[in-house]
């Protein structure tokens, strides 16, 4: 399964306890969906790529910006103006010639999330707005996937895992576990309005990418049903906890069909009035 | 008693400071209403409470020196 240069290549984690050739053959056979291919992609992509997952998918529909640079450090300013994706998977496969990359250049949304995340493993949220934070949720739940989760504002980063565990198990919480109510569209700015460290991403971006491995390994205690919050100025790190709330899960749809039917912009456009 | 409160990301654009004490509070619903009063834009944010690292469903009673956290979503990635 593995050849003696896969072997040699990865001998460092291999030597781990609890890792061996076991986990690195399932890191081989795993295959993973990164959406979002900008602050918290640049981070966790290069990192998986390094320790040999598999199959790779990127989702991404935009361009590298100038504006860009300073936090996404795939790319460089001769990508300026192409497509993400592109430059990603070029950088990217000359990064590590063992994993298979699959390149999606369009926009998520309701009519296609089923039907793409049906391919993969492990979904990880690196997107930049609500609406599709909320679709990324709702469509991992339906299909019984782990979703690595990631968000940051500024200084400050929140990571989990959500939806995690088998059927077997008690299910760990979701997204709208954690935030029943989705924020009014101009409540809280994205990167572009209020600004961003680069070096955030990064840090929270390794944080997913941690978590990811550790799933597809099964080493360690996956952060479910916790909030890690970190803060870049003070350097303090708080975990808080949280339950699954079958309540609030409800809400999401109950089908494929009744998902491509979600009006996920309105659902996150409405005025909040609590 | 004291309770201290934590504010993250966004809302602690709203209130300034990273950190105040609020005395003689009985629970976690008056927590919410007095810092409503005080800083009403806090209206427009949704954010979770958390009481000693624990996000709440409920109305909590509070003991003397719990800390409590207001966390909003982040959309930024």
């Amino acid at each position: 399964m593995l050849s003696s240069k896969e072997i040699a290549r990865y001998n460092r984690q291999i030597l781990l306890p609890d890792f061996g050739t076991a986990g690195q053959k399932k890191l081989k056979q795993a295959r993973i969906l990164m959406i979002g291919a900008g602050g918290l992609g640049c981070a966790v992509l290069p990192y998986l790529t390094a320790a040999g997952v598999g199959t790779i998918g990127i989702v991404d529909f935009d361009t590298v910006d100038n504006s860009n640079l300073h936090r996404q450090p795939l790319y460089t300013t001769d990508d300026i103006g192409k497509q993400k994706v592109g430059c990603a998977v070029q950088r990217l496969a000359k990064q590590n010639e063992f994993v298979k990359f699959e390149a999606h250049p369009h926009e998520l949304s309701n009519q296609n999330a089923i039907e793409l995340f049906s391919n993969y493993d492990i979904i990880i949220d690196g997107t930049d707005n609500f609406a599709s934070r909320y679709l990324i949720n709702d469509a991992c739940i339906l299909l019984d996937k782990p979703l690595v989760y990631g968000a940051i504002h500024r200084f400050e980063g929140q990571v989990t895992v959500f939806n995690y565990g088998s059927n077997t198990e008690v299910k760990g919480p979701s997204y709208r576990c954690l935030f029943p109510e989705p924020p009014s569209a101009n409540a809280f700015p994205d990167c572009s309005e209020a600004g961003v460290i680069g070096v955030l991403p990064g840090l929270i971006g390794l944080m997913q990418a941690n978590e990811t491995i550790k799933i597809i390994t099964g080493i360690g205690d996956v952060l479910s049903g916790r909030l890690m919050m970190v803060n870049m100025l003070n350097m303090e790190f708080n975990t808080l906890h949280f339950n699954r709330n079958n309540e609030k899960n409800i809400l999401s749809p109950a089908s494929a069909e009744e998902l491509k039917e979600y009006d996920y912009k309105l659902f996150c456009s409405r005025v909040n009035n609590t | 008693m004291t309770t201290t409160i934590l504010f993250f990301g966004a809302l602690k654009e709203i209130t300034g400071s990273e950190k105040i004490d609020l005395q003689n509070i009985k629970d976690t619903e008056e927590v919410n209403e007095q810092l409503l009063q005080r800083y009403p834009l806090l209206k427009q944010k949704i954010y979770r409470i958390a009481l000693n690292k624990k996000l709440i469903i409920k109305n909590e009673l509070l003991n003397e020196g719990d800390i409590i956290a207001l966390l909003p979503p982040f959309a930024g990635g």
